[in-house]
């Protein structure tokens, strides 16, 4: 493909370069924000469609909702097994990956979710309600008046690290290494990028261990208490863990809400930025907060895709799908899908059904921490709004070069005086 | 039409009328029952249509299917009268039902 510059010329692009030519993982139509116009085509044209040569292979795109949710819930057909390269469109050598229960398919993966899920269910994250609010007014008030700043860096981040480090009650002062440690874990090795091929990563999720076992260790011989590796240590189903899988499961709350929370809480103020009429009804209505909060995951998808493997034949909407082939189901698209969802390219806060959206993903590998990331973000918009804080956004966001993490970088905002 | 009571957590009760045919979930949400979320809109792929069947009702309403049974396999509120009310379709045979709603859906 030609590299066009402006939206327009995608959207030109987009509509006539021939269907096997449109490969839609492309990392800076991502960076650019303008790999929208490929979907729609995708989605109007060829909704399950095969890229044969791409940065990262050969692979199927699903884009229509329905398609991603046919094989969200058959995961005997696909497999989200580090074995076969995992959950990501680019594959990664499965030896030196931690035992994550994102990336198997049961029965393992049932039971290593049913020890882990019950500590971030609703009844206790109620328990921790108090102190990450604590946490966020203290960021809300501190930060600078009439001056520009970068909301991501500031807010975002800041607050996605003091909240994880509420949750597992790590040492307030070494928090940047939990953020540092997710970019790790999800940075595509490049020279001089954060890690420059997969033994530097490796070595991360070494220091990252050894820290790790130390609080383990600390925990499990002091009384319970409401924080996650507590719980971890202290529930009968996780207490027994071999080191490894404790590690894994501990890098898995980690990475998964680490930047997905970060771009939720940078995407909602870029979005109200661009739709004051929606921040209107917000203000007007405080208790739209509930479903402005699925809105803002839906409209952001965090995670532009997840990954699955074939293990059999399939046959999904007209297409076989062969035992082996790479499947992407890209919920960027799905939650564009004007068949599944009324008026899909707007920003609506009082939609009547707001979680039903591919955000989180659907079936047996459903978001764990989905209540934990909406409870982050209502605390958030809730605080914002009892300061009535009035956050002029002076720039559009810079975005993560990347077809999975979809993020943004920089937001550059001013608070009024 | 037969009806079905939904419990919620905190025992209030709503008596609805649910066209046969339709799911059990359904029921709630075309009428506004809190306490049933239903976030994937009746795929049995979120779990949170989440609701205890009453006792005198489980041999009528059946037993999950494997990918129900999954699903449920991971909610902490889990218990052994627990189902996913979209994977329960309305029959003449369940007028009456009664339903409870676990302290949240997740
Ligand atoms: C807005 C924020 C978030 C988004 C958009 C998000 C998105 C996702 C997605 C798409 C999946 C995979 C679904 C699949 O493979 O079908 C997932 C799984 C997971 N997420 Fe999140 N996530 C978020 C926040 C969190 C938080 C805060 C936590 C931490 C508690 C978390 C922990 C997990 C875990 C443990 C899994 C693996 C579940 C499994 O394989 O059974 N996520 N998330
Ligand atoms: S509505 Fe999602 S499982 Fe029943």
């Amino acid at each position: 493909m030609n590299a066009p510059v402006n939206l327009e010329d995608h959207e030109a692009l987009a509509f006539s370069l021939p269907l096997d030519k449109i490969d839609p993982s492309r990392p800076e139509l991502f960076r650019d924000d303008t790999v929208h116009p490929y979907f729609r085509r995708l989605r109007r044209d060829a909704p399950v469609h095969y890229t044969a040569e791409s940065e990262y292979g050969p692979f199927w795109s699903v884009t229509k909702y329905k398609d991603i949710m046919t094989v969200e819930v058959n995961h005997k057909a696909f497999s989200s097994s580090s074995q076969f390269g995992g959950i990501t469109i680019r594959d990664r050598a499965k030896e030196l990956e931690l035992p994550m229960f994102i990336a198997m398919d049961p029965p393992k993966h049932d039971i290593q979710r049913q020890a882990v899920q019950p500590i971030v269910a609703p009844g206790n994250l109620a328990k921790m309600e108090g102190i990450i609010r604590e946490r966020v007014c203290t960021i809300l008030d501190g930060l600078p008046r009439g001056e520009e700043f970068n909301w991501v860096d500031k807010v975002s981040i800041e607050l996605t690290v003091q909240m994880l480090a509420t949750l597992f009650d790590f040492p307030q002062e070494d928090r940047r290494l939990l953020s540092h440690w997710s970019d790790c874990a999800t940075a595509l090795p490049m020279p001089g990028g954060l890690i420059e091929n997969e033994e530097q990563r490796e070595a991360k999720f070494r220091e990252m261990a050894a820290y790790f076992i130390n609080l383990w260790n600390q925990r499990v011989n002091a009384e319970p208490a409401p924080d996650l590796i507590s719980m971890m240590a202290h529930a009968p189903a996780t207490r027994n863990m071999p080191p490894r899988e404790f590690m894994g499961n501990l890098v898995l709350l980690i990475v998964g809400g680490n930047d997905t929370t970060r771009n939720s809480i940078s995407g909602g103020v870029w979005f109200f930025s661009q739709n004051p009429g929606e921040y209107a009804k917000l203000k007007a209505n405080p208790a739209l907060v509930d479903s402005a909060v699925p809105e803002i995951i839906r409209y952001q998808t965090p995670l532009s895709h997840m990954r699955r493997t074939a293990v059999a034949d399939f046959e999904l909407n007209g297409q076989k799908i062969r035992e082996g082939d790479k499947v992407i189901m890209w919920y960027l698209s799905g939650n564009r899908d004007e068949e599944a969802i009324e008026e899909p390219e707007r920003f609506i806060i009082d939609r009547a059904r707001p979680r039903q959206h591919l955000s989180f993903g659907f079936g047996i590998h459903r978001c764990v921490g989905n209540r934990l990331a909406e409870m982050q973000l209502k605390i958030l918009w809730e605080e914002i709004l009892k300061r009535d804080l009035k956050i002029e956004v002076l720039g559009p966001p810079q975005r993560v070069m990347s077809p999975f993490v979809h993020g943004i970088t920089h937001l550059p905002v001013k608070l009024a005086a | 039409m037969p009806k079905v009571t939904y419990i919620e957590h905190n025992g209030t009760e709503h008596a609805v009328e649910v066209p046969v045919g339709l799911s059990v979930m359904r029921g709630a949400v075309d009428n506004n029952v809190p306490g049933i979320d239903a976030d994937c809109g009746g795929e049995c792929a979120c779990a949170t249509c989440h609701v205890f069947v009453d006792p005198a009702w489980e041999a009528r309403t059946g037993t999950p299917s494997e990918q129900e049974a999954s699903m449920l396999s991971f909610a902490a509120t889990k218990q052994d009268n627990s189902r996913l009310s979209c994977q329960i379709e309305m029959t003449a045979a369940l007028d009456g039902l009664v339903v409870r709603m676990p302290e949240a859906q997740h």
